[in-house]
């Protein structure tokens, strides 16, 4: 699968939402036995379970619409990198648990926006995973705000690391409101997601008593398949066993 | 499809299959109970059309429910069994049975309360659970989640037993 394919517009749109969520899922996968209490390994991994859910619908749905063949493992496990939809901000390494709270306020207050603006999709599939989709990440995007309140209003040293955690992923933020492609009544337009998200993320700011970052530098190119170098060692790992073994099942 | 009385109750026939098959994961639980067997058609061509509704997107039993339906159906005589994933209207605990309540409380689980609260509105409400074993309001959650996407995790402070409760959704 190399090269970079041009895709019918919706299916480009299912497979950039979907290559969010599969990103996003695999990496908070990574906090299984690692996090700061057990609670939180269950609780990061069921987020994750959501995530991958959401991703397995949207690039099955990429795939039909596209009629190449391609279902949603060969979308999964036999694109290279440069062929990922996905914004930057959920290929950014974990960094240590604030850091991934930080990005899960941030990238469920917005996917809370995305699927409640779906809900009112032209699109069938759409609009019937975001009915889906926006009760899940209402738990996602609480189980944030409730860590980003602990830490932020907590001690000195959580405070700190929280702020530190909010500045490191901040500069990611930007490319989730970018233009997306156009296609009027079926998908959300990235800029009228962005007030109710800046209202519901600085009002938690506020209350958790952290300074609402001011980057110098915002990242892009995720959409168009320009990454980091952090998604290619992921992928590695993700796309490992299915690359060894083509087609393997049990 | 015909509605005539024959095809009405060939029809209640295959639903009442269908709906009695044990949930993989909580076993106390028939599909019926859970709400997600949505409708089971006679297509034209003679097989059997069933509607499942998942009850979250990454539901990993859904394969086994899938399956699990389709050899009820197989056993009640049906050859060919469809299964359709049908994503809306999205699933809600409220679609849980009064038996199903019960059996889950019985079960030791605390059943879901009303998912208007769970979901509506900024600020989240969060009701008390009763503790199944104890039946004392005097709980407290450990973890929004728990052993599967559906549970959260509740400890009681009347018994002290830790304890599942069916996330409101």
């Amino acid at each position: 699968m190399s090269g970079v394919r041009t895709l019918p517009p919706l299916a480009a749109y299912a497979l950039a939402l979907g290559d969010d969520a599969l990103i996003l899922a695999q990496r908070l996968g990574e906090w299984v036995a690692h996090a700061p209490q057990i609670e939180e390994d269950v609780a990061l991994a069921n987020i994750a379970l959501d995530l991958l859910g959401q991703a397995r619908t949207l690039l099955s749905y990429a795939g039909e619409i596209e009629q190449a063949g391609r279902d949603e493992d060969d979308l999964a496990y036999l694109r290279d990198d440069r062929d990922f939809r996905n914004v930057q901000l959920v290929e950014i390494p974990n960094g240590d648990f604030a850091v991934t709270i930080a990005r899960q306020l941030v990238f469920s207050a917005y996917q809370y926006e995305l699927y409640t603006a779906l809900l009112g999709s032209g699109d069938a599939t759409l609009a019937g995973l975001a009915g889906k989709a926006v009760k899940e990440v209402a738990y996602h995007r609480d189980h944030a705000v409730q860590w980003v309140l602990r830490l932020g209003d907590g001690t000195e040293l959580s405070h700190a690391r929280m702020q530190a955690g909010l500045d490191q992923v901040w500069p990611y933020t930007e490319e989730l409101f970018d233009p997306a492609s156009q296609l009027p009544g079926i998908a959300a337009d990235p800029a009228t997601l962005r007030p109710a998200w800046e209202r519901y993320v600085t009002s938690v700011l506020s209350e958790a008593k952290l300074d609402k970052p001011e980057p110098r530098w915002r990242s892009r190119g995720g959409r168009d398949g320009l990454h980091t170098e952090h998604l290619g060692h992921l992928l590695s790992e993700m796309q490992h066993l299915h690359r060894t073994h083509p087609g393997a099942t049990w | 499809m015909v509605n005539d009385p024959a095809t009405t109750e060939a029809r209640a026939t295959l639903l009442a299959v269908a709906r009695s098959v044990p949930d993989p994961e909580l076993p106390v639980l028939t599909l019926g109970d859970l709400g997600v067997i949505r409708d089971v058609r006679q297509a034209a061509d003679g097989s059997v059309e069933v509607d499942l509704t998942p009850t979250y997107t990454g539901c990993p039993a859904m394969a086994v429910i899938a399956d699990d339906v389709r050899d009820a159906l197989h056993r009640a005589g049906a050859d060919q069994v469809r299964i359709r994933t049908v994503l809306a209207p999205a699933w809600t605990t409220d679609w849980m049975t009064e038996a199903g309540r019960r059996k889950l409380r019985e079960y030791g689980i605390a059943p879901p309360g009303p998912a208007a609260h769970a979901t509506g509105g900024p600020v989240r409400l969060a009701f008390s659970v009763r503790c199944p074993h104890c039946g004392s309001p005097d709980t407290r959650e450990v973890s929004h989640f728990g052993s599967t996407p559906c549970k959260a995790l509740w400890t009681c402070r009347s018994c002290a037993e830790p304890f599942d409760s069916f996330k409101p959704l």
